[in-house]
């Protein structure tokens, strides 16, 4: 990988993560949270992100890499300006999250693991959140929606865009 | 100290939370305020208080009232018509918790409902947990208070604790005093005590209620484990997701601090210990010790071969002690109450208390803290009220994912770890899932077998390879093109990935996969070939 090349901008965003990791550079093992510190910042972790914490932290990139895509939170892909999460857990596929997570991808027309043309809405799921009792649940953004039926998923879905184009 | 006429409580946890639970304490506090009452009402902000899916609900005592549902609109009404005039407002939900929640949420009730026994939960949704004062009131650090005063020796604890006969509650039952006493032993002058709480086994969420509901309970606990393996550092790893539970558990944390009770020569008795949170990344297979340890280091959750186990190598090579969080949560108990008071709760080889979750077609969803060995049944039909919609039983999934799949005919089993044993069953992590007569088994199998697909860490071939030929397998069966022979080649992939997966995870898969294709045969039987047959008989 020639990640010499890649260019790194001075900017904010940057000098944050920077600070953060001098911050931490001397806890033990500080990659995971550094790693968190940095979507926090980027919303995901491009390939310049990835070379730039390994540089800083004296790392291999592949290490880096590799823990990247070992865990279900980081992403490697820019996301839409809302995260719907379906939890495909036991307890919610007991309680239909199939029907929900369909009547999403009908609604928005998009597959899980894609954004919205517009770059509004990305679909994901994700295993148990532990709000099993309000099965079958999704996560927009940080906000658990619980007890959801097809119907119910479409409304909140035209709420969200309603919101938008007020 | 002032004397109240009133309580009110409004228990906060996640759903709370998004249904407006701090607008209405918010809402009423000031109108509390406005109307110069806070001599007579106090608003108490309590942890969860385990009633689900009723919105943000609001707890008023003496009566002890609940309503159900509250909005911040709502509040202006409740504050002028009950908490002025003493008229229950009759247009917002409410009961006073014998009836429904009472089933599920209050400890005291009796009568209708056997008494839950609480000690993991024992001042969740009592007090404000956060407001250190009150828990201390409520017999927070007491524990703490005990062994420097009475100057109880490290091995006299792993010694009670062993006595106790407590078992670790995340899954695997090692005697919790054992595990501690191999990480004291091991020379070393660095060692470690973790806190696992990467709660991942689907439908479980015990140790979340716990980090919400008392934080306080579990600091206690590590102060004590610490001291007891001689470790001064202590860490919590806690799921990423579980946001409330890091902020909650973070501001407990903090306020320890401040009266002494972490850090350096904790209360002048010499004693050092201090806690850090570590958030997890989401990953299942970090709920096995080894590869929880490999991430804390910052690396890929993978397991490390054992042994050496962590007690003689953990974290950065040094002793570690790694505990569920609703085991240490018994530990403060054990140590005001003694071993044997533990060891009379409960049943054989499985002392004390149990937190279950129970889940999907039940009337009440929730969580419940009863004594080990209380039968199936009784949770399902008293604290989950029964089957919904009066439909009939079909299965229970108990443990998570790699739990078992129990039929009618277990009914009456005792929920502990021999007796679970007995019947080729596991206690895993307390999570009951209920299905109805209309459930496909097959279907809910195929989720659980992509689960483990996708959740496999890849280390290993048996599990990386055997849990993708399984969905295969299972997703060729749900659709009718399955044989015989696919049933016995599922069964001879779990049995091969018993022998030879590298940790527990792929270890366990054999437990639903043989359990589903037990108990629940003729669920298989009656789909395999079906396609083909529909295409004879079409011809």
């Amino acid at each position: 990988m020639e990640t010499e090349s890649l260019h790194i901008p001075d900017n904010d965003h940057y000098r944050e993560l920077k600070k953060f990791i001098e911050e931490h550079r001397n806890t033990p093992g500080p990659l995971i949270q550094v790693l968190h510190k940095a979507q926090g910042i980027f919303g995901y972790l491009p390939k310049e992100v990835q070379f730039f914490v390994a540089r800083e932290l004296n790392i291999p990139f592949s290490k880096v890499y590799g823990v990247v895509t070992f865990y279900n939170f980081f992403r490697t892909e820019p996301i839409g300006k809302h995260v719907i999460n379906v939890c495909l857990g036991t307890a919610c596929h007991v309680k239909g999250a199939k029907d929900v997570i369909d009547a999403i991808k009908k609604e928005l027309n998009i597959e899980v693991g894609s954004t919205t043309e517009d770059k509004f809405f990305t679909l994901s799921t994700a295993r148990c959140f532990g709000a099993c009792g309000l099965a079958p649940v999704m996560v927009i953004d940080e906000e658990v929606y619980g007890r959801l039926s097809p119907q119910k998923v479409i409304n909140i879905i035209k709420d969200f865009k309603k919101a938008e184009t007020n | 100290m002032s004397f109240y006429r009133m309580h009110i409580i409004i228990p906060m946890d996640e759903e709370a939370v998004e249904h407006g639970a701090i607008e209405v304490k918010r809402e009423l506090s000031e109108l509390i305020e406005k109307n110069n009452l806070k001599d007579e009402v106090k608003v108490i902000e309590t942890g969860p208080v385990g009633v689900v899916g009723k919105g943000v609900v609001m707890i008023i005592y003496p009566e002890r009232l609940y309503y159900y549902n509250v909005k911040p609109s709502d509040v202006k009404e409740i504050f002028e018509e009950h908490i002025v005039k003493g008229r229950i407002v009759k247009r917002i939900e409410h009961d006073y918790g014998e009836k429904r929640a009472g089933k599920i949420v209050d400890y005291k009730t009796v009568g209708l409902t056997r008494e839950q026994k609480r000690v993991v939960l024992d001042r969740c949704s009592i007090i404000n947990t956060l407001d250190m004062e009150e828990v201390i009131a409520k017999g927070g650090y007491s524990a703490i208070e005990k062994i420097i005063s009475e100057k109880i020796k490290p091995e006299e604890i792993i010694e009670e604790v062993k006595n106790s006969g407590l078992r670790g509650r995340g899954g695997a039952g090692f005697p919790t005093g054992l595990k501690w006493d191999f990480t004291r032993r091991t020379p070393g002058d660095e060692k470690y005590l973790i806190c696992n709480a990467d709660e991942g086994e689907p439908g479980t969420y015990k140790d979340r209620l716990i980090l919400e509901g008392d934080p306080h309970k579990l600091i206690e606990a590590m102060i004590i484990g610490g001291y007891a393996v001689g470790a001064e550092k202590g860490y919590i790893y806690i799921r990423g997701e579980y946001q409330l539970s890091i902020e909650r558990t973070q501001k407990a944390i903090d306020d320890a601090r401040k009266f002494n009770l972490l850090g350096k020569n904790i209360l002048e008795s010499g004693i050092n210990f201090d806690i850090e949170i570590k958030k997890g990344a989401g990953a299942y297979v970090c709920g096995e010790e080894t590869a929880l340890i490999e991430s804390l280091e910052g690396k890929r959750g993978q397991p490390r071969k054992k042994p050496p186990y962590p007690v003689n190598k953990g974290l950065w090579e040094k002793p570690t002690a790694v505990n569920n969080v609703e085991t240490l949560a018994n530990i403060p108990a054990i140590i005001i109450n003694g071993a044997n008071w533990f060891k009379n709760l409960g049943a054989v080889n499985s002392s004390g208390t149990k937190v279950f979750t129970i889940l999907g077609h039940v009337e009440y969803p929730g969580l419940v803290e009863v004594e080990m060995g209380t039968p199936l049944k009784d949770i399902i039909n008293i604290y989950g009220g029964g089957v919904k919609k009066g439909k009939k039983f079909k299965a229970a999934l108990i443990g998570g994912a790699a739990g078992v799949f129990l039929s009618e005919k277990l009914l009456n089993v005792s929920m502990d770890y021999e007796s679970l044993k007995e019947n080729k069953a596991v206690l895993g992590s307390g999570a009951i899932l209920v299905m109805d007569e209309d459930t496909s088994i097959p279907e809910i199998l195929f989720s659980i077998l992509k689960f483990f697909a996708h959740e496999s860490c890849g280390q290993c071939s048996p599990c990386r390879i055997g849990t993708r030929h399984l969905v295969d397998l299972i997703y060729k069966i749900k659709n009718g093109e399955g044989t015989e022979k696919d049933l016995d080649m599922m069964l001879k992939i779990v049995e091969t990935m018993k022998e030879t997966s590298f940790c527990p995870l792929g270890q366990s898969v054999i437990m639903p996969v043989k359990s589903a294709l037990t108990n629940f045969k003729e669920d298989f039987i009656k789909i395999l070939n079906k396609k083909n047959n529909e295409e004879v008989l079409n011809a």
